[in-house]
């Protein structure tokens, strides 16, 4: 029986376990949302903007360790999913964008809500398409969520006209796909990896680097037996937090401009860096020529084109993360590192970033800490991007894997929402905490619509220091506090969440935070709390732009004289 | 780093949007490609694209892992220092007239170039081989007047039995 183009596409998606597609309709796509309802396995979550669309996709993905689905409609449609593609680009999560396309005659005569969107994400996609016969729409399904879902993770854009949606073919859906010039490399040469045993087996003092790699490649497992093994200390990057347990006694912490002290002293110290699954971010290594200048860096990466990209590296292993480990755990040997784990735990004591300080005033980074204890830590934890990102990731211990979920790579402000949406659909049985800063809120906050519209328990903290935080501290160190663009004017974000029926708590004073986190917690859906914090808080520790990680820069001392313990 | 001169040899599936997908990748890092030929290769729905670029190795490196990542690229490779062969073919429109038009004719011998079209007024020369004899003859044309120009860019395979770019 011959089937639409529009059918074709949602029994081909179903072939592919989508279970949730985040989506915003239009005139391009009309025969395809006519035909959406003829399969209701597919659950539609309405957004209010397309690009909480491809967050939320983003955010499901990296929950599900599977290709989030987004769908926009032509035109303008298609162009807000934009930096939502490019965050999943930058940040190697997986994800199929299908969006409608004014009917074939209509291409290239500057219809209305006309677009090129394949032109315009070439350089933000994996790989994408427009499809111009319906006998393509499987194949290119099938071609779309392999490309998206392996190797290094990435988007796939499909662009889909009108009238191709309503032609009809037989529907046939292979399980193959053939693609000759894709391929992807998934076990370490072993040459390379017995080298790179040697070099572990012969280090004083080796350093893991675990990125998001090990996430991807849910290489946990792995990652523990290489450090507990050979007894290596672990440093993760942003996005590798997670990939090792926090309170595991061979963590030490984030490393990078606002990385731990004691992380960037390792890294500065070491006599070998294993580089696990990242790229060497410029966030991560500051400047890259006085980056780990005593070590010799092994880099496991299963794309070819990160190896001696920003950091040249002594032994590359390119592969799959989990793979490659597994042969490496078998050439290393058991060692201990006593003297260099007791230096490392020695610049622990004597630089405690994590002690949040003592005082009356309500601080962000206190709060960050009590959603980490009232949660017990259960928490999947979605940030923005600012300085609530980075209290976020140095204040709530994580050791539970996609327990943090931020935007790393494209640094989008207004991520966190949509990214919880996509992340408590994915995962409903886990607690999602959104945290967003006050000025990042207002860039996606219509969102609060999807959440109630799809009873999605999303915990929302806005953290409200009335300014565009990380901004304004980069004025304040580096442009003599001329504050220029950062002061904000923020509505009643309390009252904002009434309006969408969503009950919520302005937080004011310190001795209030447990138990409004209690009452959030408590309540059986969403729940915004407002908590109005130091204006003037910064994020330290810090290492300046264009400096080395020896530079760091810890807490103001007047400030540094109130630590408690 | 020392920049010098690349030849990247590429095949490509023959699909609409591959130039644009290979020319973005050099444009984003700001290469300047100084020729980029493309045509059909020995197997069906495959291109062969010649590109020459200059730039330092680590630099050129790059873009080459970034092109193979390119899905429609089924293999890239840097020839540069393989032995090969490459050619590239000129049409030169060369303003003559009855007293130069046996020099420029006897110079285009020289040069085992083709005359490929007289005109009263004009002669137009087909060349083929190395750039730099294309470039000498080019050079001793223009003394004449050179109306019009037209250069293919390079095209390359390494030599011997063993393929480049397959």
């Amino acid at each position: 029986m011959k089937k639409t183009g529009a059918q074709i596409l949602c029994e081909s998606l179903i072939e592919e376990g989508v279970e949730i597609i985040f989506g915003f309709p239009g005139g391009a796509l009309l025969p395809l949302y006519d035909t959406l309802l003829l399969y209701p396995q597919l659950r539609h979550i309405l957004v209010r903007h397309e690009q909480g669309a491809a967050h939320a996709a983003d955010g499901y993905a990296r929950v599900k360790h599977k290709a989030g689905v987004c769908l926009a409609t032509s035109g303008p449609g298609a162009t807000n999913l934009v930096t939502g593609i490019a965050n999943a680009y930058l940040d190697s999560s997986p994800m199929v964008a299908i969006t409608g396309q004014v009917a074939r005659p209509f291409i290239g005569k500057d219809a209305f809500q006309e677009i090129d969107i394949t032109g315009i994400t070439l350089p933000v996609t994996k790989h994408n398409y427009v499809i111009t016969r319906v006998e393509e729409i499987a194949r290119v399904v099938k071609e779309a969520f392999y490309i998206a879902q392996t190797g290094r993770p990435g988007p796939v854009l499909i662009d889909l006209p009108r009238d191709v949606q309503e032609e009809k073919t037989e529907f046939v859906y292979s399980g193959k796909v053939d693609l000759r010039g894709y391929k992807t490399v998934f076990r370490g040469h072993p040459a390379q990896v017995k080298k790179a045993g040697k070099l572990i087996n012969a280090a004083a003092r080796p350093l893991i680097i675990a990125g998001q790699g090990v996430v991807i490649s849910q290489a946990y497992g792995e990652l523990e037996e290489l450090a507990e093994k050979t007894q290596t200390a672990v440093v993760t990057t942003l996005l590798g937090i997670g990939s090792f347990p926090e309170n595991h006694a061979l963590n030490f912490g984030m490393l990078g401009m606002h990385g731990m002290a004691y992380a960037n002293m390792a890294v500065q110290n070491a006599d070998l860096i294993i580089a696990i699954g990242m790229r060497f971010d410029d966030r991560a290594t500051a400047d890259t020529k006085g980056f780990a200048p005593q070590a010799r860096i092994i880099h496991i990466d299963i794309d070819p084109a990160e190896i001696d990209k920003n950091v040249s590296v002594d032994v590359p292993i390119v592969g799959d993360v989990r793979q490659v480990l597994q042969s490496l755990n078998k050439e290393v040997n058991e060692m201990e590192h006593k003297e260099w784990l007791g230096q490392i735990i020695q610049w622990r004591q004597e630089h405690p970033v994590t002690d949040t300080r003592e005082g009356d005033e309500l601080l962000p980074q206190y709060v960050i800490r009590q959603i980490y204890e009232v949660t017990g830590g259960e928490a999947i934890i979605v940030t923005g991007v600012g300085q609530h990102q980075m209290w976020s990731a140095q204040h709530f211990f994580y050791d539970r894997p996609d327990s943090f979920i931020s935007s790393g790579g494209l640094g989008t402000m207004g991520f966190e929402l949509p990214a919880a949406i996509g992340a408590k659909a994915g995962r409903p049985d886990r607690t999602v905490w959104c945290i967003a800063g006050d000025g990042g809120f207002q860039m996606t906050m219509q969102e609060l619509a999807t959440v109630v519209q799809d009873k999605l328990d999303i915990k929302i903290a806005v953290i409200n220091n009335g300014s565009l935080g990380m901004v304004r501290q980069w004025q304040k160190l580096f442009y003599k506090r001329r504050y220029s663009g950062t002061q904000l004017w923020n509505p009643d974000f309390v009252k904002i969440a009434e309006a969408y029926g969503i009950p919520g708590i302005r937080v004011e004073r310190k001795d209030e935070v447990i138990s409004a986190i209690q009452e959030a917690m408590y309540y059986p859906g969403a729940f915004l709390l407002e908590f109005v914090v130091e204006p003037e808080e910064d994020v330290y520790p810090m290492v300046p732009p264009g400096l080395t990680l020896s530079k760091v820069m810890e807490l103001p001392e007047a400030a540094q004289s109130k630590i408690g313990g | 780093m020392s920049e010098k001169k690349h030849t990247l040899v590429t095949l490509v599936e023959n699909k609409p949007g591959v130039l644009n997908r290979v020319a973005s990748l050099f444009r984003r890092r700001a290469f300047n490609i100084e020729s980029i030929a493309v045509g059909q290769s020995e197997q069906p729905a495959l291109s062969r694209m010649t590109i020459v670029v200059t730039g330092d190795f680590a630099q050129v490196e790059q873009v080459r892992k970034q092109l193979d990542k390119l899905i429609d690229v089924v293999k890239v490779s840097d020839i540069t220092e393989e032995e090969m062969v490459a050619r590239e073919l000129a049409l030169v429109k060369v303003k003559s007239n009855i007293s130069n038009r046996s020099e420029i004719i006897q110079i285009a011998d020289i040069f085992r170039a083709n005359i490929v079209d007289v005109a009263s007024d004009s002669l137009t020369i087909e060349v083929t081989g190395e750039e730099d004899k294309v470039d000498s003859l080019i050079e001793l044309l223009r003394d004449f007047g050179i109306k019009e120009l037209s250069r293919t860019g390079r095209i390359a395979l390494t030599r011997g039995g063993r393929g480049s770019a397959k």
